[in-house]
C-alpha cells in the first residue's frame, strides 16, 4: 500500500518540479561582462521566407546572426516559416505568449497585426534604442502604419511591383518595352503561342495576397481605392471593378495567360514558367530576381520597367510592399530584441541582406547593392519606389480585404480558367459580397 | 495442493460476515487507501484529458457567443458579449457568410456520403474476395493497406502532381494516351475539384474499411457458409444472410466512426486546394478555417464549430437510437 502512495507521490512530484522547470527555462543568467550586458540570454527570432527555400534562408541569415552574438553575447536561435504558415503561428504566439521574442512579418498585415495589441510599439526610449525613426526612408515609414499612432513593427525588407520581360523572347518578335497597358496586351498577344506553350504573361493567379496586391495596384491606376477616406471599405465602385476587370482580362478576353495559371496557389510556380522561357512577362516585386537566379535566369536575360497603366490612367505600379521586424510585447528579453532589432536595421546588416535576398534597403544612404553589376536595373527600383509606388492603404481590415477580394479574384480566375466569361455583373457581385462580409471582420 | 492453497479455497467458499453498523476505523482507513490509489494514479490522466479535450470544447463554447476578433485576440476577456449574435450570422442564409456556410454543409453531406459509401464498399469487396486462400493474398492485404500506412500529407501531396493540368498523370493517361478528350480538363479548380477530393479521401479511407472488415469476417465460422451451401443457399443468399446479418455489429459502428471522420475532414482539402477550395469542394471545416483563421473573427468561426459539433452530436444519437431498436427487433 505504501509502494503505491509513494509512486502516486512520486508522478505529482515529478509533474510539479516538470512544471516548474519549464518555468524556469526562460529565465536570463547573468552578465559577466559589463560590455555586454544581454551576455548569455537567448532570444528567439521567427523569419518568413524570404530566399528560393527555408534552408537558403538559413544560410544567408546564421552568419549575420553569429556576428550578432560575437558582438553582443545574445544567442538567437533562428526559425525560418514559411508565409503560408506565419499568419497563423503569429497569431497562436500572441494568444498563447509562448511565440518567440522578434518576428518578421508581411508589411502589408502591419496596421492590422498592430491592431492586435501584441507586439511593442517602438515609441520614446524603445524607438531610440534601435536607431530611431530617421534612419529609415520615408517611403518605408509609411508601411509601418497609420500617422499619429505608434508603430509596432520597423521596415526591414523594401520591395515593389515590377513588369519583368524576357528580352530574348522580345527581341524575337521585335517588341519594345511596354509605357501603357495596350503596348502591354499588344506585346503579350504577339509572343502568345499556346501551340508550343508559349504565352505573353504569366501570374500565380490561384494566389489571393497577389490577386489583392494587383486589384489594389489597378484600382489605383484607375483613380480609386477599396478604402473610403474614413478607412471603410468601399469595394464596390467602377474603379474596383476596373481594377479586377484589368488583371481578369489576361485570361479572359485577351487569352495572353494560360488558363493553367489560374491553379498557381503560390509564386513560385509562375517564376519557374518565366525563367522557362514560357511567358514573355511578369509581374512581381524586386526580391524575385533571387527566385529567378535560383530557377536559372540571369539579369541580363530580364529587363524591368513599372507595370504600365491604361492610356490615361494613373501611373501608378506598386504599392510599398516589403517585409518588418517586430518585437513581441510579452518578451522576457525586450533589451536584448531591441539590440537584435537595431543590429537587423543597421546600415551594415542591411545592406548585406537586402543585397542576398534581392530587395532594397528602407534606410537612408544604403544602398541597393543586389543590382551592383546590373545598373539599369537598380536605377529601375529606385525609379518604380520614388515615382510609382504608393503605400498600401493603413486600415485595420487591410487582411480581411486580402481574404475577400484577393479570394474573390482567384475565384474568378477559376471560372475564367474553366470556361466562363465573367462579367462585369459577375465582379460587381464577388465585390459586394466581399463588402458585407468585411461586416463581420 | 498445497495447505496454503487449500485454506485460500475455502476462505473463498466460506459465507462472508453481515457486516452490520459502522466498520471498525481501521479496516474504513485501509479501504479507503486502498480505493483512492487507483484515483490518484488515473489523476494526471484525467488532469490532462481535462486540459487537452474538455477545457478547450468549454473554451471554444464560451468563445462563440463573444465577438472575438483580431482587436481582442490578446485580452479575450475584454471582447464583447454578443449572446447568439455570432450564431445568427451563421445561420442567416441570405448574408454570404450564411450562404457560404450552407453551400458548404451540403458540400459536405455529399462529400461524405459518397467517400464513406464508396470506402466501405471497396473494404467489403476487398475483404470478401481476401477471405479464401490464394497464392499471394499476404501481398494484396499488405498492398491494400499501403494508403493508411503512407502519412496523409505526402500521399495528398503526390495527389495534387497527379491532378495538375498541364504535367499532372492523370491529363497525360487521358488526354496524351488514351486520347478521350483534346482539351486537357482541370482537377483542382472549378467542378472537378469536388471529384479529385472524393478520390482522394476515398483512396485514404478504404484501407480503414478493409481493415475491420477483413477482421470481421475473420470470425465468420467456415462451417456456417457449408451449411448453408448444403441447404441450397445461392451465393448471393449466403452474402446477405451469413455475411452481411453477421457483420452488421461491425459495419454499424464502422460507418459511424467513418461518417464523423469524414464530415469534418480538413486535410484533404487545405493540403489539395489551399485555403481557398474551389465552391465544389469548400467543406464545412475548410470554411470554418477561413472565418476564423482567414477573417480572423474567431467567435463566428467557434459558432460555426458549435454548429458542427452539435450537427455530429445529433448524428450519432440518431445511430444509438436506430443501433438499440436494430437489436431489440433481432
Amino acid at each position: 500500500m505504501k509502494i503505491r502512495i509513494l509512486t502516486a507521490g512520486a508522478a505529482v512530484l515529478a509533474l510539479t518540479v516538470g512544471l516548474a522547470g519549464c518555468a524556469q527555462s526562460g529565465e536570463s543568467p547573468a552578465p559577466t561582462d559589463a560590455s555586454k550586458p544581454y551576455a548569455g540570454t537567448t532570444i528567439k527570432y521567427w523569419a518568413t521566407n524570404q530566399g528560393p527555400s527555408l534552408d537558403a534562408d538559413v544560410e544567408i541569415l546564421q552568419p549575420e546572426l553569429d556576428k550578432f552574438e560575437e558582438q553582443t553575447g545574445i544567442t538567437v536561435d533562428l526559425e525560418v516559416i514559411p508565409w503560408s504558415d506565419m499568419t497563423n503561428n503569429t497569431l497562436a504566439a500572441a494568444v498563447s505568449g509562448q511565440g518567440p521574442d522578434v518576428v518578421n512579418i508581411g508589411n502589408t498585415n502591419a496596421t492590422t497585426l498592430n491592431t492586435t495589441g501584441a507586439f511593442l510599439p517602438f515609441e520614446g526610449e524603445d524607438l531610440d534604442a534601435v536607431g530611431g525613426k530617421d534612419k529609415f526612408l520615408e517611403s518605408a515609414w509609411q508601411t509601418t502604419g497609420p500617422e499619429g499612432v505608434a508603430p509596432t513593427s520597423l521596415p526591414l525588407y523594401s520591395q515593389v511591383y515590377g513588369l519583368f520581360y524576357n528580352k530574348a523572347l522580345f527581341e524575337a518578335k521585335n517588341l519594345e518595352a511596354p509605357t501603357t497597358w495596350e503596348e502591354l496586351v499588344d506585346a503579350a498577344k504577339a509572343i502568345t503561342d499556346p501551340a508550343t506553350d508559349t504565352w505573353g504573361i504569366v501570374a500565380p493567379a490561384g494566389t489571393v495576397n497577389v490577386a489583392m496586391h494587383i486589384q489594389y495596384i489597378f484600382t489605383a491606376q484607375a483613380g480609386g481605392s477599396p478604402f473610403d477616406k474614413a478607412g471603410e471599405p468601399d469595394f464596390v465602385t467602377d474603379e474596383n471593378i476596373a481594377g479586377v476587370r484589368q488583371y481578369l482580362d489576361l485570361m479572359s478576353e485577351a487569352k495572353v495567360m494560360n488558363p493553367s495559371n489560374a491553379q498557381f496557389t503560390d509564386g513560385t510556380q509562375a517564376t519557374s514558367e518565366f525563367a522557362a522561357g514560357k511567358a514573355g512577362m511578369y509581374m512581381a516585386q524586386t526580391g524575385n530576381v533571387a527566385a529567378l537566379q535560383a530557377n536559372g535566369m540571369d539579369p541580363s536575360q530580364y529587363g524591368v520597367v513599372p507595370v504600365p497603366a491604361p492610356a490615361g490612367g494613373d501611373e501608378v505600379g506598386s504599392f510599398i510592399a516589403g517585409t518588418n521586424i517586430s518585437v513581441f510585447k510579452n518578451t522576457k528579453h525586450k533589451e536584448a530584441a531591441l539590440e537584435f532589432v537595431k543590429f537587423m536595421t543597421s546600415p551594415e546588416v542591411s545592406e548585406t541582406l537586402n543585397k542576398a535576398y534581392g530587395t532594397l534597403p528602407p534606410l537612408k544612404d544604403v544602398p541597393a547593392s543586389a543590382y551592383e553589376d546590373f545598373p539599369e536595373l537598380m536605377d529601375m527600383w529606385s525609379l518604380i519606389l520614388a515615382d510609382h509606388a504608393i503605400p498600401m492603404s493603413q486600415v485595420p481590415t487591410v487582411s480581411a480585404y486580402q481574404a475577400n477580394v484577393g479570394g474573390g479574384v482567384v475565384a474568378l480566375f477559376a471560372e475564367a480558367a474553366t470556361g466562363a466569361t465573367p462579367t462585369d455583373a459577375d465582379i460587381e457581385a464577388m465585390l459586394n459580397e466581399a463588402q458585407q462580409k468585411m461586416a463581420t471582420s | 495442493m498445497s495447505s496454503t492453497l487449500v485454506e485460500h479455497e475455502a476462505a473463498a467458499k466460506a459465507p462472508r460476515p453481515v457486516t452490520t453498523g459502522t466498520p471498525s476505523p481501521r479496516r474504513s482507513r485501509r479501504l479507503s487507501w486502498g480505493r483512492i490509489t487507483p484515483y490518484l494514479l488515473i489523476l494526471p490522466a484525467i488532469v490532462f484529458e481535462l486540459l487537452v479535450h474538455v477545457v478547450p470544447m468549454v473554451v471554444g463554447v464560451w468563445m462563440s457567443f463573444i465577438q472575438l476578433t483580431q482587436f481582442y485576440i490578446t485580452n479575450w476577456l475584454s471582447a464583447p458579449f454578443v449572446g447568439f449574435g455570432n450564431f445568427q450570422i451563421a445561420l442567416d442564409f441570405q448574408n454570404p457568410l450564411g450562404a457560404q456556410l450552407a453551400r458548404s454543409f451540403g458540400v459536405t453531406l455529399a462529400f461524405t456520403i459518397l467517400t464513406v459509401g464508396s470506402s466501405w464498399l471497396f473494404g467489403m469487396a476487398a475483404s470478401i474476395v481476401l477471405q479464401r486462400s490464394f497464392r499471394g493474398r499476404g501481398f494484396l492485404r499488405t498492398l491494400f493497406l499501403i494508403p493508411y500506412a503512407i502519412p496523409a500529407y505526402a500521399g495528398i501531396i503526390t495527389w495534387k502532381f497527379i491532378f495538375q493540368r498541364d504535367t499532372g498523370l492523370l491529363n497525360e493517361l487521358l488526354v496524351d494516351n488514351l486520347h478521350l478528350t483534346d482539351t486537357a480538363p482541370f482537377w483542382l479548380i472549378g467542378d472537378n475539384a469536388f471529384w479529385s477530393l472524393v478520390i482522394v479521401s476515398v483512396w485514404q479511407q478504404w484501407p480503414f474499411a478493409f481493415l475491420m472488415t477483413m477482421a470481421g469476417m475473420q470470425g465468420i465460422p467456415e462451417e456456417l457458409y457449408e451449411a448453408a451451401a448444403i441447404d441450397g443457399a445461392s451465393v448471393w443468399q449466403q452474402m446477405r444472410h451469413i455475411t452481411l446479418g453477421l457483420m452488421r455489429p461491425i459495419n454499424s459502428v464502422l460507418l459511424l466512426l467513418l461518417f464523423l471522420w469524414t464530415f469534418r475532414e480538413f486535410n484533404t482539402p487545405f493540403v489539395l486546394f489551399g485555403a481557398r477550395p474551389a465552391d465544389s469542394a469548400n467543406l464545412l471545416v475548410v470554411n470554418i478555417y477561413q472565418s476564423s483563421f482567414i477573417q480572423w473573427n474567431f467567435g463566428l468561426g467557434a459558432a460555426m464549430s458549435v454548429l458542427l459539433m452539435l450537427f455530429l452530436i445529433l448524428v450519432a444519437a440518431l445511430w444509438a437510437v436506430w443501433n438499440r431498436k436494430v437489436r431489440r427487433d433481432a
